[in-house]
């Protein structure tokens, strides 16, 4: 089932390589010039263009990209010097540490709160429930970010300066997993850990918030739904205690939609990311990315949207899998 | 543990809908009794109100019913005014269910075994072992042939009629005193229909246990209720024994149904429908809500009250000119 749902995905992901090749190209600004800097000479400008391969065809430049791409090769960023490969790895954990964050807190508030939201219609909970949701779908993510940014740290100091995953003087745990929280947590330092769990609270606060709209909405209307099915009457009818019908016969058939919804909330705060790391000055590869639009930098977009990509496959390969395990009747399809 | 009087006695039960558009008022003043260990066949077309009452007795209504008035006594506890904590010890224990579309009414992603286990572990001390056992003999009991391989099964892995059997199987798991079948035999085919009712036949007699078998069809029932309560449009229209309800049915209505009932002697042709439908309970309807459907009706019938006549030893029929 694995290799099928990957092989599935190949189509999507070569899609991906030509549109980004082609939308880079596409793109206003000229990086030879930008490179050149203002004082440039026009026989500089040719000079570099002609060393960035920015000369020739594009059908070449297409070609020698996929070749570059096959050896794994992601081209050099201009702004950094770097391989955009080792840049990618450098900052991927960082951006998935936020995700994963973000993602587990909307979980934690969501679940409940849509359950609560479905066992009791029309009452306190349900009308939070659907102001937080409808607050979360509404306000965009760089408002509540430097809201957040303001209130919590500006106003109150109960947060750290939003200045990236540690205070500039921490050393960082030795590179493990990639995520501060679980290195810092194998070097056996609590300090540090509660130092990084410090930095994280806010974008994921941000990234949480935009997520629980969804899973919020999703878990609400699935357990209504669930709750009446024929099969919760028949558990009622047993005279099963009201935390089984609840938990072992609603809840775990509600699981099955949100579950789904999953897989496009995360790809939604993949794409989030981008401008929570910015505000935050999170290392993540979302910040990378914007810096090289804005400096007209071809390579390292398109490693980052590949990579997203590639990321995004692979969730959504995880979430089908997820699915398998919950829900019996999938792998008689597959 | 027998006390005086019916096992289960439904007494004047009302009971309405809210929906956008107003209150309907789908049952109007059942009445029925189902005595120690006797089958009794609740009978009527789409809509006569037979599956709600069956669900106000269980106490699993809709959020949007509500009982307006009656009483549903079991054992001397009246179950419409039991508390929730009361009535999860009679449910699944005293007094259990199975429903209509027994694959809908099984948890689609538990295994149907567990889900058997689930009711045991509920109201008895069995161990998970014994449980599982218990499970395993009643897959057996309710004649399904590999009980090991259904034990883990999902309802979506089975046929509807094994389905049905595992419905049947988890109701009589702790051997309740009333069992109550809501068209168990419908959406079969004719040898599992016949299969399914023998089965709660047996089962019946083996346990003393008493039955309300819910059916639209007279004919299945003829061979198996003790007593058969004839409901019309939330009315009951006519209670008798079974042979003397079919023999001389004494309510247009039930005489109908009878005459609408496939049956060897009688061609296809040759059976009767009924006119008209179950009327709009939205609108002010007369006290005997058959009246217009009726080729009987007189002038005096839309004078209240509706009437209970008994015409017969333990034989009651709800007409002002019964036949």
């Amino acid at each position: 089932m694995v290799g099928r749902r990957l092989a599935t995905a190949i189509p999507g992901v070569i899609g991906v390589i030509v549109v980004t090749f082609l939308l880079n190209r596409a793109l206003p600004g000229d990086p030879a010039a930008y490179f050149a800097g203002p004082a440039a000479t026009p026989q500089a400008i040719e000079e570099i263009r002609t060393r960035l391969g920015l000369n020739r065809s594009l059908p070449e430049q297409f070609v020698l990209y996929i070749r570059d791409l096959a050896r794994g090769d992601l081209g050099h960023s201009l702004t950094t010097g770097q391989p955009v490969a080792a840049d990618l790895r450098a900052r991927l954990p960082a951006s998935l540490e936020l995700a994963f964050c973000g993602l587990l807190l909307a979980l934690a508030i969501a679940l409940p709160l849509g359950v609560l939201a479905a066992t009791r219609p029309g009452s306190g909970v349900d009308h939070v429930t659907r102001l937080l949701a409808t607050m979360g779908n509404s306000l965009p993510v760089f408002f509540t970010g430097l809201v957040l940014v303001y209130v919590l740290y500006y106003l109150l100091g109960w947060a750290p300066p939003p200045l990236g995953r540690l205070e500039v003087f921490r050393e960082t745990p030795p590179a493990i997993t990639g995520s501060y929280l679980i290195d810092s947590l194998l070097a056996r330092d609590p300090g540090l850990f509660l130092a990084v769990a410090k930095q994280l609270i806010l974008p994921t606060m941000t990234l949480g918030l935009a997520a629980l709209a969804p899973i919020t909405r999703m878990t609400r209307a699935a357990m209504l739904g669930v709750l009446a099915s024929d099969y919760v009457r028949t558990a009622r009818a047993n005279g099963l205690a009201p935390r089984t019908v609840l938990y072992v016969y609603a809840l775990r058939n509600a699981m099955l939609p949100v579950v789904t919804t999953l897989g496009l909330v995360l790809s939604f705060l993949l794409g989030v990311s981008v401008v929570v790391e910015k505000i935050y000055a999170w290392p993540g590869i979302g910040a990378y990315a914007l810096d090289s639009v804005i400096a007209s930098d071809y390579a390292p977009v398109q490693g980052f949207v590949l990579t997203m990509a590639v990321v995004y496959v692979l969730l959504n390969l995880l979430i089908d899998l997820l699915y398998g395990v919950i829900d019996p009747r999938v792998q008689i399809e597959s | 543990m027998r006390g005086a009087g019916p096992l289960l006695s439904v007494e004047d039960l009302s009971l309405e809908f809210r929906a956008r558009d107003g209150t309907v008022r789908v049952l109007d003043g059942v009445g029925f009794t189902v005595g120690w260990g006797k089958t009794v066949g609740l009978v009527g077309e789409s809509g006569s109100g037979k599956t709600i009452t069956a669900l106000a007795i269980m106490g699993v209504l809709p959020p949007t019913a509500r009982v307006t008035a009656g009483r549903a006594v079991f054992k001397g506890t009246d179950l419409l005014a039991a508390d929730e904590r009361t009535l999860r010890r009679y449910r699944g224990s005293e007094i259990s269910m199975t429903f209509q579309q027994a694959r809908a009414a099984l948890n689609p992603i538990r295994p149907v075994g567990r889900q058997i286990e689930d009711v045991i572990g509920h109201h008895t001390d069995l161990q998970p072992a014994a449980a599982r056992s218990r499970t395993l003999d009643l897959l057996a009991g309710v004649q399904i042939p590999d009980p090991g391989r259904v034990y883990g099964a999902f309802p979506f892995e089975l046929s509807g009629g094994m389905c049905q059997r595992v419905m049947i199987a988890m109701a009589v798991a702790c051997s309740p005193s009333l069992l109550i079948a809501d068209e168990p035999a419908t959406g079969l085919d004719v040898c599992t229909q016949a299969a399914v009712l023998e089965l709660i036949g047996d089962l019946a007699r083996q346990n003393n246990m008493a039955t309300l078998l819910i059916s639209h069809d007279l004919g299945l029932l003829g061979e198996r209720a003790d007593r058969v309560v004839v409901m019309h449009a939330g009315h009951v229209v006519e209670t008798a024994p079974t042979a003397a309800l079919l023999a001389a049915p004494r309510h247009p209505y039930t005489a109908k149904l009878i005459a609408s009932s496939p049956r060897p002697s009688v061609g296809l042709a040759d059976l009767v429908t009924i006119p008209g439908t179950i009327p709009d309970f939205r609108a002010q309807l007369p006290p005997c809500r058959f009246s217009f459907r009726c080729d009987r009706a007189a002038p005096e019938c839309d004078q209240p009250p509706l009437p209970r006549v008994v015409v017969g030893p333990d034989h009651v029929v709800a007409c002002r000119r019964p036949l």
